[in-house]
């Protein structure tokens, strides 16, 4: 990725936090979810699905690299993406409770994928748009490898809830532990209206529309209840997580906290 | 080797053969390749079964020790270099599966023998990976080994493990290079890290070698593997090899190789060296090494909880088949 | 074990518009996932623009035995080879 060199001092700090912000997000989002489709390496149902999966777990550490690398980059404090993923405790960490969840099952694992990917379409397709033109070659680039991270995904959920007495009800199931957690990604805060403000990323509130007509039409085809209006978690974007997280980045920064400064 | 004591079926000498085994002999003699629906002698097809068999077996269980890392990988760049090489095995044990079903042998059969311990995978696999810098030990030693065997199977005798071969050859050049990119970081860091990879060549350096299988002389079943052009190398040829080639690559590194008696011969123009301790080679084979029994649990646990999953997928095959019918059927 | 996934095998066409070559099976429910598992499985590093998927049980194959009345007959049509023919060197490239 070729970044435009920008003097960090010439945006203003109040727009740079934000943006330094927002970009955790989306790089967070990344990389957390892509720590959890690798623990399936080597575990999951079929040697063809252990590479598919693979092959996202590869897509999104990659985008994670090129959202954080841009955060450091904006923030202008020398920092490296090495140093944001794996020097920050979990309050530090801005991605959606979402992407945390525990894989459970594979039903689970991959209706939180679809659950994800679904938005993760929609605001990579505003941001190739952005007033930023470092944010809208990385959307580009990331919307190419999210387009089939959602078709597989939303396949193999309308697969699975028209599949099996076994499959539909497992499928069930992972739709009602995570849709309480898809609420997040669609309210708005002061990161997010300074974001819209500057023409850098689309308000999350207007996502959802466009989300709503994805997940209705795949889980109608999945023959899978909607479950409509239902209480929703929240938290993961401003830094209050769920235990999950402390877990995964004990595990995720063990060598770098162990080992402080070493290069491998 | 990946395909350790593969009982070889058959043995016989050119007087007890039928002229149509033979002729099979001649045709490999001349290098030709056999074919799936060819004609085969029933202990050559049984032979390849339990090698590639067992060569599948290890690609799949060998993603663990390494796998075993992915999420402590240390930076976001090795994370994403370990899980594609990890994933690479998958692709491998699953071209491998594909070669061996050629033979009449379906892939759940073989996944089946696998879980109940009928067909083994390579002892190296029931080592633990106790640091990164193991990371690094298995791509150079575990995947360096396995590339001086597999890269002379690629003139296998038997089409599609050979067509197999050439491609697992292709995709493998980058495991034992990150391996050894691996071990120099770690030797040109901390006091600390270098420690670790020489902690961890201490403790792969042997079990690499078991890995080629026990000496010739013990070796009953290679004469006939080596005939039918199965096994292309004797396993001490291969193992002295490996040690001629290792050598001077932990010198560079700046590593000692755990072993007293190993020297250069002029005489031989090889390396002397000492044997693995053979006892407890027996042992990780039947089972009683320090990590079988998670290793094998994994995949029966991969497998068990997949069930349901692999069977959806088909139910949800099945049910688009009958609307379809339904539909061609209305339209007559 | 009854509900094992067929196998297929994948042929994939490379950058440089060659025709679509074999590369290997995989096992899918049904063509469409082999479809998408051949991209997973067949093209990880960048081998192909377009892939075909057929199960590995409609293949029809020619008969190992009939080797020789299938091909041997070409082993005489050497005329069709154009090393068959000598061309002066003052001719130039032909």
């Amino acid at each position: 990725m070729t970044t435009r060199t920008q003097d960090p001092a010439a945006e203003p700090s109040a727009h740079r936090d934000a943006f330094v912000d927002w970009l955790q997000r989306m790089g967070d989002n990344c990389l957390i979810l892509g720590h959890r489709a690798s623990e399936w390496c080597g575990h999951s149902p079929a040697l063809e699905e252990d590479i598919a999966l693979a092959n996202q777990a590869l897509d999104l550490i990659g985008q994670c690299q090129f959202w954080l690398g841009l955060a450091a980059e904006v923030e202008g404090k020398g920092r490296t993406a090495d140093q944001i993923a794996y020097l920050r405790d979990a309050g530090a960490f801005r991605n959606a409770l979402l992407v945390e969840r525990p894989n459970v099952d594979f039903g689970q694992t991959l209706m939180r994928q679809f659950l994800f990917d679904a938005w993760h379409m929609e605001i990579l397709r505003k941001l190739k748009s952005s007033s930023d033109p470092r944010v809208a070659e990385i959307a580009a680039k990331a919307e190419k490898e999210v387009a089939y991270h959602l078709e597989r995904s939303a396949d193999l959920v309308i697969r699975l809830g028209d599949g099996s007495a076994e499959s539909r009800a497992r499928m069930e199931k992972a739709l009602k532990a995570l849709f309480p957690y898809t609420g997040e990604l669609f309210t708005d805060d002061a990161v997010d209206q300074a974001m819209a403000a500057a023409g850098i990323a689309p308000l999350p509130s207007s996502l959802k529309a466009g989300w709503d007509s994805t997940v209705s039409a795949v889980l109608e085809e999945a023959t899978l209840a909607h479950p409509g209006e239902v209480w929703q978690h929240k938290g993961g974007k401003r830094g209050v997580h769920s235990e999950h997280l402390g877990y995964i980045l004990a595990e995720m920064q063990f060598l770098q906290r162990a080992y402080p400064g070493a290069v491998w | 080797m990946y395909a350790q004591l593969v009982q070889s079926e058959g043995g016989k000498s050119r007087a007890e053969m039928t002229p149509r085994e033979i002729a099979f002999q001649e045709r490999i003699d001349r290098g030709e390749k056999i074919e799936p629906k060819e004609w085969m002698p029933e202990g050559y097809r049984k032979t390849l079964i339990r090698q590639m068999g067992q060569h599948a077996h290890s690609e799949i269980v060998g993603q663990l020790p390494e796998g075993n890392w992915i999420t402590r990988a240390p930076t976001l760049e090795r994370k994403a270099i370990l899980l594609a090489k990890v994933q690479d095995e998958a692709g491998h044990g699953l071209y491998l599966y594909s070669a061996a079903e050629t033979l009449g042998v379906s892939r759940d059969e073989l996944m089946e023998m696998l879980h109940s311990g009928k067909m083994k995978y390579s002892s190296i696999f029931n080592y633990p990976t106790l640091t990164w810098a193991d990371m690094g030990a298995v791509g150079w030693l575990v995947d360096g080994a396995a590339i001086m065997n597999q890269v002379p199977l690629q003139r296998t005798s038997y089409g599609p493990y050979s067509r197999a071969m050439i491609r697992i050859c292709k995709e493998e050049s980058f495991h034992q290079r990150q391996g050894y990119d691996i071990m120099m970081k770690m030797c040109a860091g901390t006091p600390e890290q270098k420690a670790m990879a020489q902690d961890a060549l201490n403790r792969f350096w042997y079990p690499s070698l078991m890995m080629f299988g026990p000496s010739d002389k013990d070796s009953v079943h290679s004469a006939q593997s080596m005939a039918w052009k199965i096994k292309m190398n004797t396993n001490d040829e291969l193992r002295q090899k490996f040690v001629d080639q290792t050598v001077p690559q932990a010198k560079y590194l700046g590593l000692t190789v755990p072993d007293e008696n190993l020297r250069w011969n002029e005489e031989k123009g090889g390396h002397d060296f000492s044997e693995p301790d053979w006892a407890e080679f027996f042992e990780v084979i039947a089972g009683n090494g320090p990590c079988n029994a998670e290793r094998l649990g994994a995949r029966v646990k991969a497998w068990d909880d997949g069930a349901w999953f692999r069977d959806g997928l088909m139910a949800h095959a099945g049910k688009q088949e009958e609307r379809r019918a339904a539909l061609r059927l209305a339209a007559e | 074990m009854s509900s094992e996934w067929p196998l297929w095998e994948i042929f994939i066409r490379g950058q440089h518009g060659l025709n679509h070559r074999h590369v290997g099976s995989l096992h899918a429910p049904d063509a469409e996932m082999a479809i998408r598992n051949a991209r997973d499985v067949y093209t990880r590093r960048n081998e192909g623009v377009s892939i075909w998927a057929v199960k590995s049980n409609d293949i029809v194959a020619s008969s190992p035995s009939e080797k020789g009345p299938l091909f041997e007959p070409s082993n005489s049509k050497v005329y069709r080879h154009p090393t068959f023919f000598d061309i002066p060197d003052e001719v130039g490239h032909m």
